[in-house]
């Protein structure tokens, strides 16, 4: 399958309808489904209906929406009205929204056709989608391989070529990491950006939803799409959407990219991976970019101020499932007591356990200013460490990740799993814009880039991934093992 | 290992999700792992540092009291797991 904007392009100039691209996407999904198994509903008939919805505007001649007729999956955490949102909970097994998140909203009236609701770590609490209740997802570069996670299945059906857009969420690197191993790009947007109406909660000063996509210029136009001041979430900022397609660049002249210096020692540890971000580096270097060391000396307690700050907010946020008002309840003898008890311990999922368990911890008396206020206040040097790395450059290059995909068990052990996001959990802190475009290879499989910006200049950072992406196109030196 | 200053017991208790041994033992283990990397923030000098809650520069959003459109009664009420007329039903809390 083509990109998305080709695909617009194709079928406002109807050399191809919209329905006869839909078909073709949900011909594609189910030949490669059976191996990767990215979704856990796909919405055949919602999509053919939005597809003629499509066909019939063009048809009358009346305007479409900016996405009109492409084909796009949705992390099933975000809500649609009356299909199954499951979050890659048991919890949430039976769940179907009466409503639909704004990011759905958006989608359906920029004309975008969802396919389906794509496989995720249980409540985006993961690195590699092995912790879906339901089922892992693989990679289409490597069956035996993850696609990284939580948004695993937005990554796999985009890295397959299934579909050229898909919406995931990053809370600590949950699409970037994803994109890097699937070969694809992934756009973590300002905290505030993008509407999280709607969006399952896992960590609610963290979440934020983006663009999976096949490449830069539809990132730059899905996140046009989804982006934008939303009344339904207060943490949603009233800034103007840039059109992000004008803005893209071919060349780097005068662009100032910051290196950063605390990363090399991380990134050394495995020489191939240092000669792919060398290169990478050097690949930029050439179109014309002048490079600015910086240093950002408390990344390296991002880690820990992470794994106190989001499993802190995740205790807090679920709470609520309680098996009162939504989701799956286990009766316990008529006492409220046992049924929650009984309701959550059988709803949840290792992770997810652990994660409430350890936030629950952070924020009890006695021990929340030694660890939960704590940790904000190293949030607060942090950001301050990009405030000042930023004074002396306009993005920053660094790795997205510290490996190519890796097989499915082989990180069995969630502390070495928590070190997956260590490239991207800094940025996520921070709130700023971060992405991760594809970068080469080693080993074979898939690694991707991982430019930064400052808050809201998304549009600067996708310019400079973009004349990357051209100069280099890596994403179209492999094919996927799967069709 | 180090040690893990969490109480597993009383802390799931808190949460409301009941832990085997096994889970217990476990997850005691991972948290001493994860807590070797915590501790370092310990030796971090924050004093006169603000915490940060949000990123963002906005607090106290406010919007008029307006009446907008919402769920129904019946919509609100579809994933009940229990419901009894208008209400969602729950076991008695008050004898």
């Amino acid at each position: 399958m083509e990109t998305g904007h080709e695909i617009r392009e194709a079928i406002a100039r109807r050399d191809r309808s919209a329905e006869e691209v839909t078909r073709a996407a949900l011909d594609a999904i189910g030949r490669v489904e059976p191996s990767l198994r990215a979704y856990i509903t796909l919405l055949p008939e919602r999509a053919l209906a939005k597809a003629r919805e499509v066909d019939a505007k063009i048809a009358k001649g009346e305007p479409v929406g900016k996405l009109a007729g492409v084909p796009t999956a949705v992390k099933d955490l975000f809500c649609l009205k009356d299909a199954l949102t499951t979050c890659g909970s048991k919890i949430l097994a039976n769940f179907k929204p009466p409503f639909s998140s704004t990011v759905v909203e958006r989608l359906d009236s920029a004309d975008a056709v969802i396919v389906g609701k794509t496989n995720m770590d249980e409540f985006a609490m993961g690195s590699s989608c092995e912790n879906s209740a339901f089922f892992p997802t693989r990679n289409p570069y490597d069956l035996e391989g993850v696609p990284g996670g939580s948004s695993g299945g937005s990554a796999s059906t985009v890295g397959a070529r299934s579909v050229p857009l898909a919406v995931g969420t990053d809370t600590g690197g949950s699409i970037r990491e994803p994109a890097s191993f699937c070969n694809i790009v992934g756009v973590k947007p300002t905290y505030g950006r993008v509407s999280r109406y709607g969006m399952i909660a896992f960590a609610s000063s963290l979440d934020q939803a983006g663009p999976m996509t096949a490449d830069v210029r539809d990132a730059a136009d899905l996140l046009g799409a989804i982006a934008g001041f939303d009344p339904m979430d207060s943490t949603s900022v009233d800034v103007p959407v840039p059109d992000y397609g004008v803005g893209l660049r071919d060349d780097l002249k005068g662009v100032r990219i910051g290196i950063v210096r605390d990363f090399e020692d991380s990134i050394a540890v495995d020489p191939k991976m240092a000669k792919l971000y060398k290169d990478a580096y050097e690949d930029l270097r050439k179109l014309g970019a002048t490079f600015v060391d910086v240093t950002l000396p408390h990344a390296k307690y991002g880690l820990a101020t992470y794994y106190l700050i989001a499993p802190a907010e995740c205790s807090s946020n679920l709470a609520r499932y309680d098996g009162t008002r939504y989701g799956v309840r286990v009766d316990g003898d008529a006492d409220v007591y046992a049924m929650f008890d009984k309701t959550r311990t059988a709803g949840f999922g290792d992770e997810v356990k652990r994660r409430i368990v350890l936030g629950t911890y952070a924020l009890c008396s006695g021990y929340y200013d030694a660890y939960y206020v704590r940790a904000q206040k190293v949030r607060t040097l942090m950001k301050h460490d990009f405030d000042t790395a930023f004074a002396a450059c306009d993005v920053i290059a660094c790795p997205a990740v510290s490996c190519p995909p890796f097989e499915l068990g082989a990180k069995s052990d969630p502390v070495a799993m928590y070190l997956m996001d260590y490239f991207t959990i800094p940025m996520s802190l921070a709130g700023i814009p971060a992405m991760s475009v594809p970068g080469g290879f080693v080993d074979g499989l898939p690694v991707g880039l991982q430019i930064c910006a400052p808050a809201f200049e998304e549009a600067r950072m996708l310019a400079v991934a973009h004349a990357y992406e051209q100069a280099t196109r890596h994403a179209a030196k492999l094919q996927p093992v799967v069709s | 290992m180090a040690d893990v200053p969490i109480d597993i017991a009383y802390i799931s208790r808190l949460a409301r999700i009941s832990l085997t041994g096994e889970e217990s033992s476990r997850f005691s283990a991972q948290f001493a792992r994860l807590f070797d990397f915590i501790r370092e923030l310990q030796a971090l000098d924050v004093s006169g540092v603000h915490a940060t809650a949000q990123v963002i520069p906005l607090s106290n959003v406010m919007r008029e009291d307006e009446l907008k459109p919402c769920l129904t009664q019946d919509e609100a009420l579809a994933n009940a797991p229990a419901r009894e007329g208008p209400f969602f039903k729950a076991p008695r809390i008050l004898e």
